[in-house]
């Protein structure tokens, strides 16, 4: 049993205290949705949405298994971070299988392409060392809490402070 | 474990995306009040303020008890925990960035229907 929070679009879903699953319904192909994580010059392109305000500064990808891929976001150079791991499994059009080691408890993260009537539905999953590290994992880079998020704590913290 | 489940956390967001609703829950924070007071505090019709009174309600952020003629409003029991916000703020994130790599995908197709037809 895990929490689950959902907007029809995007699920996620807390499966153990050890795992996030994140599932997504795209109206395209495997094909096409496995060469958006594939290839660099596209995976760029989304991997660090605008509204999340730190840019992909470059970004390597050796995708077969065994291979390693390199991500540095920043704004520039010097403030540059740097992701990096390795494939552990790669399965054209249906399975990726990567590990997250600039941080000792990075998890193993597994894509999974499953063709359902010419779309995909893409289901991502992240299994960490430790009940702790998904605790206070964030994916990837990002610091503090959407916007939205931010207003409504802002608001309850104000309420509990009144009562 | 407590168990979220997705309705009430979209309740949650849904009560909470109106500003006069945000404005009752700081109030009912401070004081518990009657449905009335609510009322003229923000210069509404009775009938408005009980249509979000209930959507607060509904939503579990907020508890009504009628004595005699006057309905109490305070705030429920049932706040959005630490545990809601950990998993609502990973959907945020993923969600953006899924919506990013859909754009990118419909262009790709975009893409292959020109090339498909300028083949043919």
């Amino acid at each position: 049993m895990g929490n689950r929070a959902s907007n029809g679009l995007t699920t996620v879903e807390r499966k153990s205290s050890k795992e996030l699953v994140v599932t997504r319904l795209f109206s395209a192909p495997v094909r096409v949705v496995f060469d958006a994580w594939t290839k660099p010059e596209l995976f760029k392109l989304w991997w660090a949405p605008r509204s999340h305000d730190i840019p992909i500064l470059s970004c390597e990808m050796d995708v077969r298994t065994g291979g390693g891929y390199r991500i540095a976001f920043g704004r520039d150079a010097a403030s540059a971070m740097t992701f990096f791991g390795r494939y552990l499994e790669v399965v054209p059009s249906s399975r990726l299988v990567w590990t997250n080691d600039e941080s000792e408890e990075g998890a193993v993260t597994t894509v999974t392409f499953v063709a359902l009537e010419g779309n995909t539905r893409l289901v991502l999953q992240e299994v960490y060392p430790s009940k702790e590290a998904l605790d206070e994992s964030f994916v990837g880079m990002e610091g503090g809490m959407p916007e939205q998020f931010e207003q409504l704590d802002e608001l309850l913290a104000s309420l509990t402070t009144n009562t | 474990m407590v168990q979220y489940s997705t309705i009430r956390l979209d309740a949650s967001f849904a009560a909470l995306s109106d500003a006069t609703r945000r404005g009752v829950l700081e109030q009912l924070g401070r004081k518990e009040a009657s449905v009335t007071e609510l009322a003229q505090k923000f210069g509404m019709t009775l009938t408005g303020m009980k249509k979000h009174i209930g959507v607060l309600e509904d939503a579990g952020l907020v508890t009504t008890e009628k004595v005699g003629r006057v309905r109490t409003c305070r705030l429920g029991a049932l706040g959005l925990d630490d545990e809601a916000a950990w998993i609502e703020a990973r959907r945020q994130i993923w969600n953006s960035r899924f919506d990013a790599l859909n754009t990118v995908v419909e262009a790709l197709m975009k893409t292959e229907d020109v090339n498909g037809k300028q083949s043919k």
